[in-house]
């Protein structure tokens, strides 16, 4: 069934501000900046969607969770459409994302360098433990002060 | 040959060696020597699949027969395949698999740097996106190398015989293939003439780092890039393709 009235784009980018990333659910996907267009094409609503990495296994699922979240709006006429370029970049991520991480215990993306400070105590006594954590996006970090572990979502 | 028969064959060259990389690679999944090291190897995988998956679609795309990445990972057979043979190498011990995908790495990250120049919109996007996770697997193989190999006497040992072993399968990265030149005149491929010595000079730093010695024999196997593989494609292929293989279409 299609929805008799068209919501409006301003609408739907509310509505998707709303669905949580998959792996990271402190995070909208809004925030996480994979969102790269919505438009209506006639009667089909068209959103455009860009992938983290290569390999994340949870670009179906944001795919899905899409569907599923806008379909309850009643949106049913609706496609996604994958945009490789420009190729998603940390300087996508929302201020709103960005604060998000850092209360959740995530240091978001500083520098190439590493982490501001630990996203704990912040401390910026800091250390590598490995470029590649739990997610494609994260690496490992330690806190020399406070001595815990946190993951550093990582630039690209 | 026509220009889209030799598209086709490069972005199987190019998927291929992702591909069987990752599978690779992926074998150490649960048996690295400590867990960063597990974490780090299963999401360079991750990210070699993910890109194989990108460059194979697009090859099924181009060559517009009905098939997708998937049946051309799961149904052809070794002789159809277009990796290098370096990448097909078995891991050995946590050196060599580090090695090679250190001497893979350097080629990549050059490689991928002059595709995200390619007139051709599709393999510049894909290379332009491939290459920032890339530079993060340089960065790793590298400090590993330097690491083993100016470390004991024992992983000196192995990392130099790594090298030893490994050197006579990077030639074949830089042979050039007559079957390109109609790809090189449309500016879909750039120019690969200085790739060598980019590589080399790469390698060698880090060498020099790691206090390993470069082999002075340049024998070079060659045969990947055009389907003559060797025995362990064909071991590797049986564990990739069984579950296709058995259940032909079968979906998850």
């Amino acid at each position: 069934m299609v929805a008799l009235v068209r919501p409006s784009t301003e609408q739907i980018w509310r509505w998707l501000d709303q669905i949580p990333d998959p792996e990271i659910p402190v995070i909208t996907l809004v925030d996480l900046g994979v969102i790269r267009g919505v438009s209506w094409a006639e009667d089909m609503l068209v959103i455009t969607v860009t992938p983290t990495y290569s390999g994340c296994p949870a670009t179906r699922v944001i795919q899905m969770d899409i569907e599923a979240a806008l379909s309850e709006k009643g949106v049913m006429n609706l496609k996604v459409v994958q945009q490789l370029s420009p190729s998603w970049t940390t300087d996508f991520l929302s201020k709103k994302g960005r604060d998000a991480l850092e209360n959740f215990g995530i240091s978001p993306p500083h520098t190439a360098a590493g982490p501001q400070h630990c996203p704990l105590c912040k401390s910026r006594n800091v250390e590598k433990i490995s470029q590649f954590g739990s997610t494609p996006c994260k690496a490992l970090w330690r806190c020399c002060d406070c001595c815990e572990p946190f993951d550093y979502f990582k630039c690209i | 040959m026509t220009q889209r028969e030799a598209l086709f064959e490069f972005l199987q060259h190019l998927g291929d060696n992702t591909l069987i990389l990752s599978h690779r690679v992926s074998e150490w999944c649960g048996h690295a020597p400590v867990i960063e090291e597990d974490i780090a190897l299963a999401n360079t995988a991750l990210d070699l699949i993910g890109q194989a998956q990108m460059w194979l679609g697009l090859a099924a795309e181009i060559e517009g027969a009905g098939r997708d990445a998937d049946a051309l990972t799961y149904h052809r057979d070794s002789w159809d395949f277009r990796n290098l043979l370096l990448v097909e190498r078995p891991n050995g011990d946590f050196g060599k698999t580090l090695m090679r995908q250190f001497l893979f790495d350097a080629w990549q990250a050059l490689m991928l740097e002059k595709l995200a120049r390619s007139e051709h919109k599709q393999i510049a996007a894909i290379a332009g996106k491939a290459i920032k996770e890339v530079a993060y697997h340089l960065e790793r193989s590298g400090d590993t190398v330097i690491g083993l190999g100016d470390g004991t006497e024992e992983s000196h040992a192995r990392m130099q015989a790594a090298l030893d072993d490994l050197w006579p399968y990077c030639g074949e990265m830089f042979n050039l293939d007559e079957r390109y030149n109609a790809l090189i005149l449309a500016n879909i491929l750039p120019r690969m003439d200085d790739l060598r010595a980019r590589w080399l000079s790469k390698v060698t730093d880090i060498f020099d780092d790691a206090t390993l010695v470069i082999p002075t024999d340049n024998f070079a196997h060659s045969g990947g890039k055009s389907g003559r593989h060797t025995e362990h494609l064909g071991h590797l292929l049986c564990e990739m393709q069984v579950l296709q293989r058995s259940y032909p279409g079968a979906k998850w």
